[in-house]
């Protein structure tokens, strides 16, 4: 285990409703897909094309929500005394340390999907363009809470450039 | 210039200076109906281009005033659309004073202030009379240090020399430089042409003219920009004077360096020459942006001997680290070319990394300028049980990467590094 995880941290995870978030993602573009898919193949092929084509999509639609999930359980956060961390990637797995003192101002972002599921998305920037903390899937109350405890860290140890 | 109220004007002749460039390229163009008798009347819309310049120009030095108001340079502008900049001169990165062909000619010079911010703004006063500009850049470097009670020294500081390069060996870095090649490249295929097919040389040079005079505008821009460098050390920072033409100076505030890059291309690390560049905060490259698109970083050393530019060096960065760490052997895997190169060290306040293909680039970076840390892991590196730490930086382009280490000593380094700058931003 990475040194920076020594002592007892507390990993946090987005909310469980960020995986249904991703899998209503993948059936919005899935599903219509497969119609459509279905639909071409019938007008020139019987019908068990038709249905093959759509079983195709549907399996790659599948695969996808897989991905997804196993993308959702690879988020995670803990608040440390002076950085906050923020795990994730699958195949490119990154840990970035934003040092509270470093930190330049919060977004808290939600778009239309994230907003109908209560969600919002917590991203601290840095005076570095590369630094990379984004919280994906907090549940507004949490996303509330973590910028105003990141404002309130960052004002307390804020650090020239 | 000055009003009661405190407001001052740019110099007067700053129209004319704006659109001469303009004018200039006018006339050459204009020059060879001149000399055939032409009738110039029929030329009458690029006349009327460089006088549209010069009425806009005039305007725009009608509208515009600044002001040093307490701890802010405030700058009001536009006609239409009337701009009131206000720059905290706390957040100062660096002072450059310009002066091309034409404001030298006519005694003025531009001031430019360079801020924080990843946004980026900069300040620029185009122009001010030349006797009036070094005392204002003093006045507003002491205070950017000293904030709004500060009082300029009245005198000169004085300034210790630290390194100059001498025009040969400028000259020839340029022409060993990968533009340099092209251009040597494409004349000597000219030449060739010459020598081997007369008949045939107006239409190879017709074909290439727009790149052999590209080629050309490239070198001698660079040419005149990196023309006498020299790097001085003073009180209020670290001054680089250049220019043949177009004279640039520039102060960089004392610890505004963000990070020091060291590029040695192949053929100059056969010379043992290098090239060393700050960084300092600014404007970042943007997503999409391309590398070409960003302004390319400032030299302290265009061209130098390697312990001329480790002299500079300790200068910038005191406590840099000697003891190189080589990555594991494995890494050779992942990174075929650039392993030679990889390697990195540190101290308690700086890390270097090293990295390249071809040409050998190393970055040092101060702990207390780091801005976060990140490991990353790809699939190939979990293979291999590898991983790399970026180290980033408020700097325009240079980052350190700790490329491809041991993952049990990446992940312990990682946890020191975390501490060690830790402990240099509270220490400061």
């Amino acid at each position: 285990m990475p040194e920076v995880n020594e002592g007892q941290l507390e990993w946090r995870r987005p909310s469980p409703r960020l995986l249904t978030l991703r899998r209503v993602q993948v059936a919005v573009v899935v599903v219509p897909l497969a119609a459509v898919v279905a639909a071409l193949l019938a007008l020139g092929t019987a019908a068990w094309g038709a249905v093959l084509g759509a079983g195709v999509v549907l399996g790659l639609g599948v695969i996808a929500e897989w991905i997804a999930r196993r993308r959702v359980r690879a988020w995670r956060y803990a608040e440390r005394e002076d950085d906050l961390l923020v795990q994730r990637g699958l195949l490119f797995s990154r840990l970035s340390v934003v040092p509270y003192g470093r930190m330049q101002f919060i977004d808290v972002t939600a778009g239309p999907f994230e907003r109908s599921f209560g969600l919002a998305t917590v991203r601290m920037h840095t005076a570095a363009a590369a630094s990379d903390a984004r919280i994906p899937g907090l549940r507004s109350a949490e996303a509330a809470r973590l910028r105003d405890r990141l404002a309130e860290l960052g004002e307390a140890q804020a650090a020239g450039l | 210039m000055n009003r009661a109220d405190g407001w001052h004007r740019l110099a007067p002749v700053s129209p004319i200076v704006r659109a001469g460039r303009v004018a200039i390229a006018v006339a050459v163009l204009l020059v060879p109906t001149a000399l055939r008798g032409g009738d110039l009347t029929r030329d009458w819309p690029q006349l009327a281009v460089v006088g549209v310049l010069l009425v806009l120009g005039f305007v725009s030095w009608l509208v515009t005033r600044w002001l040093i108001d307490g701890d802010d340079l405030r700058i009001e502008t536009g006609l239409l659309r009337r701009q009131s900049l206000r720059f905290p001169l706390a957040q100062v990165q660096a002072v450059d004073v310009v002066r091309p062909g034409l404001a030298r000619l006519f005694r003025v010079a531009e001031l430019r202030l360079r801020m924080a911010g990843s946004t980026g703004g900069t300040a620029r006063l185009a122009y001010l009379p030349e006797r009036e500009v070094e005392p204002l850049r003093a006045r507003l470097l002491a205070l950017a240090h000293l904030g709004a009670d500060g009082v300029a020294p009245t005198d000169e500081v004085e300034e210790r020399v630290l390194a100059s390069v001498p025009t040969g060996r400028l000259a020839a870095s340029i022409l060993l430089s990968d533009v340099g090649f092209l251009a040597v490249a494409i004349l000597v295929g000219l030449l060739v042409t010459a020598v081997e097919a007369p008949a045939a040389t107006t239409e190879a040079f017709g074909g290439s003219a727009v790149w052999v005079l590209g080629g050309l505008t490239i070198l001698w821009r660079r040419f005149n920009q990196e023309y006498k460098l020299t790097v001085a050390e003073a009180p209020d920072g670290l001054r680089l004077r250049s220019g043949l033409v177009a004279l640039t100076s520039e102060t960089i505030r004392p610890g505004r360096v963000q990070a020091v890059r060291m590029v040695e291309p192949f053929v100059w690390r056969r010379l043992g020459w290098c090239r060393l560049e700050v960084d300092i905060a600014g404007r970042q490259r943007r997503k999409g942006e391309g590398e070409a698109q960003r302004a390319p970083l400032r030299a302290v050393l265009p061209v130098g001997s390697r312990a001329l530019a480790e002299e500079l060096l300790a200068r910038i960065v005191p406590d840099a680290p000697t003891d190189r760490l080589r990555p594991p052997r494995r890494a050779l895997v992942k990174s075929p070319l650039r392993y030679r190169f990889l390697s990195f060290g540190q101290t308690d306040s700086c890390v270097v990394t090293t990295t390249g293909r071809i040409r050998r680039v190393t970055a040092w970076v101060p702990l207390a300028k780091v801005q976060s840390f990140r490991r990353v892991q790809g699939p190939v590196q979990r293979r291999l049980g590898l991983a790399s730490i970026h180290l980033d930086t408020a700097g325009r382009s240079v980052h350190a990467n700790l490329r491809d280490r041991d993952v049990r000593e990446a992940d312990g380094v990682l946890g020191s590094l975390v501490a060690l700058a830790r402990a240099a931003r509270r220490s400061r």
